[in-house]
């Protein structure tokens, strides 16, 4: 009985040590999931925490680009279904569009203490 | 100006021309008459007419490739399309095709499209839409359609002394913008322009429209004006579209824009959905709403007669 407490608390600790150690990993891999509908991306404007991944869903019948306005990251055109990712390291606001259909317009907003 | 007073006498009132286009779907031929339209009645009518002159045709947004519910068939409705052509009893003298020939730039769809739209036997000019230009280094249509085009693939050519001009508004486009002709192109068309008559009857095409059909929805290009501007002093220009999968049309001046129906799939009128993507409709409507377009120039007399027919209805 007294070994197998021992147990539980040596896989306590491990598992303790585990969460510890991969916590600033759990924040890096923070993820958000926006979507593409009716020619407009959802949100439009959407506020994340340096680190995070956004991905982007296209479920119109139409292709769709998500591209930067600086050039600092561009999709190959999303047919419908497809998905971009993009993971945002350094605090800024960075403006896309859809090089397709130019009127379709996006903003991420990188902050280190987002307001989520 | 020798044409100040057929313009005017040969007006008819705005409630008239919109009754015009509300039968342009389903067959009219438009009269253009110093840059005024006549509609000379319903296709049957038209079709008896001795058109004369130079008739060409125009086929747009084809979108081989394209297989959900609003058409799942694409090529099967621009074999349809192309059928149509092959039955006019005046073999047109070539063809338009006003972009979008692919969905998304794969190289088996412009083959496929290549292997239908060659089975009218005419010559046929490009121009790219959106839809060509997706390959990262937009090289696919260049090789194919473009190869003795100028930049992203914009030309000039002559036939039977009209002056056509081939425009390529779809590649550098800027965010929150419209369609894009840029500096290059531009300079490129007014240079083409320079030294000719004013008398010269100019066709030009491109793929969004040159005139702000809705600019909610991108439908319109943001350096047109320019292109107007150039054209200005002609007394005879048409300007040709696609991008809008219907007919509209505009008079302004002594220009006249026409959009043409697409051959895979309508989009709703300005506005009329949340968005411009592929309208579904009952299976039996969908061929009223793809058809193909045939243009028709009149020496002597600055007509230039446009006829919109559907592939069934």
């Amino acid at each position: 009985m007294i070994k197998a407490y021992r147990n539980i608390a040596v896989a306590c600790a491990i598992l303790a040590s585990g969460i510890t150690m991969s916590a600033p990993r759990a924040a890096a891999a923070d993820a958000k999931m926006l979507t593409i509908d009716n020619f407009t991306f959802g949100p439009s404007s959407v506020t994340v925490a340096p680190g995070t991944t956004v991905t982007w869903t296209n479920r119109d019948d139409i292709p769709h680009t998500v591209t930067s306005t600086t050039k600092l990251f561009k999709s190959q055109a999303l047919d419908t279904g497809d998905t971009f990712t993009y993971t945002f390291t350094q605090p800024g606001t960075y403006a896309y569009f859809c090089s397709l259909h130019p009127h379709m317009t996006g903003t991420i907003v990188v902050e280190a203490v987002a307001a989520r | 100006m020798k044409d100040e007073s057929k313009r005017n006498g040969g007006g008819i009132d705005r409630r008239k021309v919109l009754e015009c286009m509300t039968w342009a779907g389903t067959g009219v031929l438009w009269t253009i008459s110093g840059g005024v339209p006549r509609s000379l009645g319903i296709m049957n009518e038209a079709m008896a007419q001795d058109a004369g002159g130079l008739t060409f045709l125009q086929i747009s947004d084809s979108h081989i490739g394209f297989d959900k519910p609003a058409n799942p068939h694409t090529s099967a409705t621009l074999e349809e399309a192309i059928g149509k052509i092959k039955t006019l009893k005046a073999k047109p003298a070539f063809m338009i095709h006003t972009g979008d020939i692919t969905h998304l730039s794969k190289p088996q769809e412009f083959d496929d499209a290549e292997k239908i739209i060659s089975q009218a036997g005419l010559d046929v000019h490009y121009v790219p839409g959106e839809h060509d230009v997706i390959d990262p280094d937009r090289t696919l249509y260049r090789e194919r359609h473009g190869r003795n085009a100028k930049g992203e693939g914009w030309y000039s050519f002559d036939q039977n002394g009209v002056h056509f001009i081939g425009l390529v508004n779809v590649v550098d486009l800027k965010a929150g913008g419209l369609g894009n002709l840029g500096e290059a192109q531009l300079a490129w068309l007014e240079s083409d322009l320079k030294d000719r008559s004013a008398s010269t009857p100019i066709v030009v095409f491109a793929h969004i429209p040159l005139w702000t059909v809705y600019e909610t929805w991108g439908w319109g290009t943001d350096d047109s004006a320019r292109v107007l501007s150039a054209l200005k002093r002609f007394g005879s220009v048409t300007v040709l579209n696609g991008h809008i999968h219907q007919v509209m049309q505009k008079v302004e001046g002594n220009v006249t824009f026409h959009t043409a129906m697409s051959t895979a799939f309508p989009q709703p009128a300005p506005g009329a959905a949340p968005s411009p993507g592929p309208m579904k409709v009952p299976d039996e409507k969908l061929r009223s709403l793809l058809g193909i377009t045939e243009v028709t120039f009149k020496r002597g007399q600055q007509r230039l007669a446009v006829i919109d027919t559907p592939l069934k209805g």
